[in-house]
C-alpha cells in the first residue's frame, strides 16, 4: 500500500490493526505449539539414535536373542519374526480392506448395509490394540492351546483392515463423479470403471494408507503379547510362538541385564528407522500423484 | 403444442424419437412431457436458462441418470425405432452407441494413448498396429493429433484444458458411436479452444448425429441445424435454427433469445 492509499482509507485502519494483532498472536501460539511438539520428537529420535547405534552391530542381524549377561547375541529372530508377521498381516488385510473400501465408496454409498459396515469399521478403527490382542487370544490361542505366529498375524491384520477400508473409501470418494460418468459413458461396465479408472486415480492415496497401516503395526506390542508371545530361538514356523521386535523390546527393556537393555535400544532404533522410512515413502508416493 | 415435427424436417431421416418423456429427481419433476425428433447427421442444439432441464434431457439419451438411484425417466426415447429406456440390450452397449462429452474435461489417469484406447478395448480386440491407427484417426478427427503425436505416452492430465477437452472428444469418437451428446463442451474453455471445438462439431455431423447443450446462444446459432428452446422442464419451441433465431414462433423464445428474458 502506498501512503496515498492509506490516507484515503483511514477508516479501515482500526480494524486492520486489530486483525494484524490477532493474527500475530495466533501465529505465535501455533509456532509455540509446533516447537513444543518438535522438541519431544527430536529428543526421542536423538536418544534412540545415540543409544540404539551403540547397541547395534553385525551380530544384531545375525544372532538370536541371548541369555542374560551373555557376551554375544542379537535380534535376528525378532527381526525375522516381525518382518514375517507384519508382511503376512498386511498381505492378508490389504485386499480385504481395499475390497471393502470399494464396496463402501462405489456400491453401498448411503444404503443401510454400508452405513452399518462403516459404523462398525469406525469402532474397529478406534479399538485399543490390547482389546484386539485379547480377542485373538480368546478366539485362537485359547482354542489351539498355544501361542503362535498365526495368532499374531491375525491380530495385526485386524488392526490393518479398518485403516485400509477407511483410506480406500476416503480416497475413492475424493474422485469426482465426472470421471466415473466419463468411463461409463464410453460403455464401460462398473467393474472396469472401478478397476481401471477410479481405483487407478486413487492409487497413490490407497498405497499411502497401506504403508501407514504397516508402519502402525510394526510397533504394536499389545496385540502380540497375547498371541505370538515371543521366542528365544530362531523360528520361521508360524505355528509356533514367534519372536518379534516389540515384545522383545518390552521384555528386554524391563530387565535388569545390561546386554538385554542394549539390545532393546537397538530394537527401538530399528523400529523407529523402519517406521520413519515407511512414512517418508508414503509421503513421496502421495506427492508423486 | 405439437413439437414432434418441424416442417423442414420432412426430408430428414430421424435418428432419435422422443415421445412423452417425463423425468424425476426424487419427487421433483425436471422434464415434462417432452416430445421431439432428432434428425440423423445433423446438429441439434438445446438452449434455455439454467435449470430448464436441457442437460437432464441429454443425460436421459444415454441413460446416464441410472447411475443415481433416486432419478428416473418415464416415456419413450426411440433410437432407430427401439425404445432405449425399456431396452433389453445391456446399457453398456447402448452407451457405446451413444457417446457423451462433458462440460469439464475428464482425462483418465493414464497416457494419452490409453485414454483413447480405453473405450476401444472394451468392445474390440485388435492388434497393436490397428489400435495405433485407431488412436491416430480419433486424434486427427478431434484436431489434436499434431499437438500430441510426439507425446502419446504422457498422461492425459498434462495437457491444457482445451487439449484435454479435445482428448475427451477423440476418446468419444474412437469407439465409433452413432450419436454424440455434448453437454456444454466449451463452457470451461477459452475462445480459441471453443472455436476449434465448434469447427470439430461441424466436421462431425458428416458422420454422426450430434446433440449439444449450450448456454451460449451464439454457439447454438453457429453450430446447429435445429434448435430446441426449453424452460422449466418443458420444450417451448423446436425448429430450424435459422427460424428460431430469426423469427421464433413463441414469444417466450423470442424474449430469451433477445435477452429480454426476466
Amino acid at each position: 500500500m502506498t501512503a496515498r492509499d492509506v490516507a484515503h482509507s483511514d477508516y479501515r485502519l482500526p480494524l486492520h490493526r486489530r486483525r494484524k494483532l490477532v493474527n500475530a498472536i495466533a501465529l505465535s501460539l501455533s509456532l509455540a505449539a509446533m516447537a513444543f511438539g518438535l522438541v519431544w520428537l527430536v529428543w526421542i529420535l536423538w536418544d534412540t539414535l545415540i543409544l540404539g547405534v551403540k547397541g547395534l552391530s553385525w551380530q544384531t542381524f545375525t544372532q538370536s536373542t541371548p541369555p542374560p549377561n551373555a557376551e554375544e547375541g542379537g535380534l535376528a529372530n525378532a527381526i525375522v519374526g516381525s518382518v514375517i508377521m507384519v508382511s503376512s498381516a498386511t498381505a492378508i488385510a490389504t485386499p480385504i480392506g481395499i475390497l471393502a473400501g470399494i464396496y463402501l465408496a462405489e456400491f453401498g454409498q448411503r444404503g443401510w448395509f454400508a452405513q452399518v459396515t462403516r459404523f462398525i469399521n469406525d469402532i474397529l478403527l478406534s479399538a485399543p490394540s490390547i482389546v484386539i490382542g485379547l480377542f485373538v487370544y480368546a478366539v485362537i490361542v485359547a482354542q489351539t492351546r498355544t501361542f503362535s505366529g498365526y495368532a499374531g498375524v491375525m491380530a495385526l491384520a485386524l488392526i490393518v483392515v479398518p485403516v485400509v477400508v477407511r483410506t480406500t473409501e476416503n480416497m475413492l470418494t475424493l474422485i469426482p463423479n465426472a470421471l466415473r460418468e466419463a468411463a461409463v459413458a464410453l460403455g464401460a461396465p462398473k467393474w472396469v470403471m472401478i478397476m481401471r479408472v477410479t481405483l487407478k486415480a486413487a492409487r497413490a492415496g490407497v498405497v499411502t494408507g497401506v504403508l501407514l497401516a504397516l508402519a502402525r503395526i510394526a510397533g504394536e506390542t499389545a496385540p502380540l503379547l497375547f498371541t505370538a508371545l515371543s521366542n528365544q530361538f530362531f523360528s520361521a514356523d508360524l505355528g509356533q510362538p514367534m519372536a518379534n521386535l516389540p515384545v522383545t523390546i518390552f521384555k528386554f527393556a524391563m530387565s535388569p541385564f545390561a546386554n538385554w537393555q542394549q539390545l532393546a535400544w537397538a530394537g527401538v532404533f530399528l523400529i523407529t528407522l523402519g517406521v520413519l522410512a515407511l512414512n517418508i515413502l508414503a509421503r513421496v508416493l502421495f506427492r508423486q500423484k | 403444442m405439437d413439437t414432434a415435427t418441424v416442417p423442414s424436417m420432412a426430408n430428414e431421416r430421424i435418428k432419435m424419437d422422443v415421445h412423452g418423456l417425463n423425468f424425476f429427481y426424487g419427487k421433483f419433476q425436471a422434464l415434462k412431457n417432452i416430445t421431439l425428433r432428432v434428425p440423423e447427421k445433423k446438429v441439434t442444439a438445446f438452449i434455455g436458462p439454467s435449470g430448464c432441464g436441457k442437460s437432464t434431457l441429454l443425460r436421459v439419451f444415454n441413460r446416464m441418470y441410472e447411475l443415481y438411484p433416486e432419478q428416473r425417466a418415464e416415456g419413450e426415447v426411440k433410437v432407430d425405432g427401439e425404445n432405449i429406456l425399456q431396452s433389453k440390450e445391456d446399457v453398456a452397449l447402448i452407451r457405446a452407441k451413444i457417446g457423451m462429452i462433458f462440460q469439464k474435461p475428464t482425462p483418465f489417469p493414464m497416457s494419452i494413448y490409453d485414454n483413447i484406447a480405453f473405450g476401444v478395448r472394451l468392445f474390440e480386440r485388435m492388434p497393436r498396429s490397428a489400435m495405433d491407427d485407431r488412436v491416430e484417426w480419433a486424434l486427427k478427427k478431434a484436431a489434436l493429433w499434431n499437438e500430441v503425436k510426439d507425446k502419446l505416452t504422457q498422461t492425459g492430465t498434462s495437457l491444457s484444458g482445451g487439449q484435454q477437452q479435445r482428448l475427451c472428444i477423440a476418446r468419444g469418437i474412437a469407439v465409433k458411436p452413432e450419436i454424440i451428446l455434448f453437454d456444454e463442451p466449451c463452457s470451461a474453455l477459452d475462445p480459441i479452444s471453443t472455436a476449434k471445438i465448434e469447427e470439430l462439431i461441424d466436421e462431425l455431423k458428416h458422420d454422426y448425429t450430434v446433440a449439444i447443450v449450450t448456454h451460449n446462444m451464439q454457439q447454438a446459432a453457429r453450430v446447429s441445424d435445429y434448435t430446441a428452446y426449453m424452460y422449466l422442464g418443458e420444450l417451448i419451441e423446436f425448429g430450424d435454427t435459422d427460424q428460431i433465431f430469426v423469427k421464433p414462433a413463441r414469444k417466450e423464445t423470442e424474449d430469451y433469445i433477445t435477452g429480454r428474458f426476466g
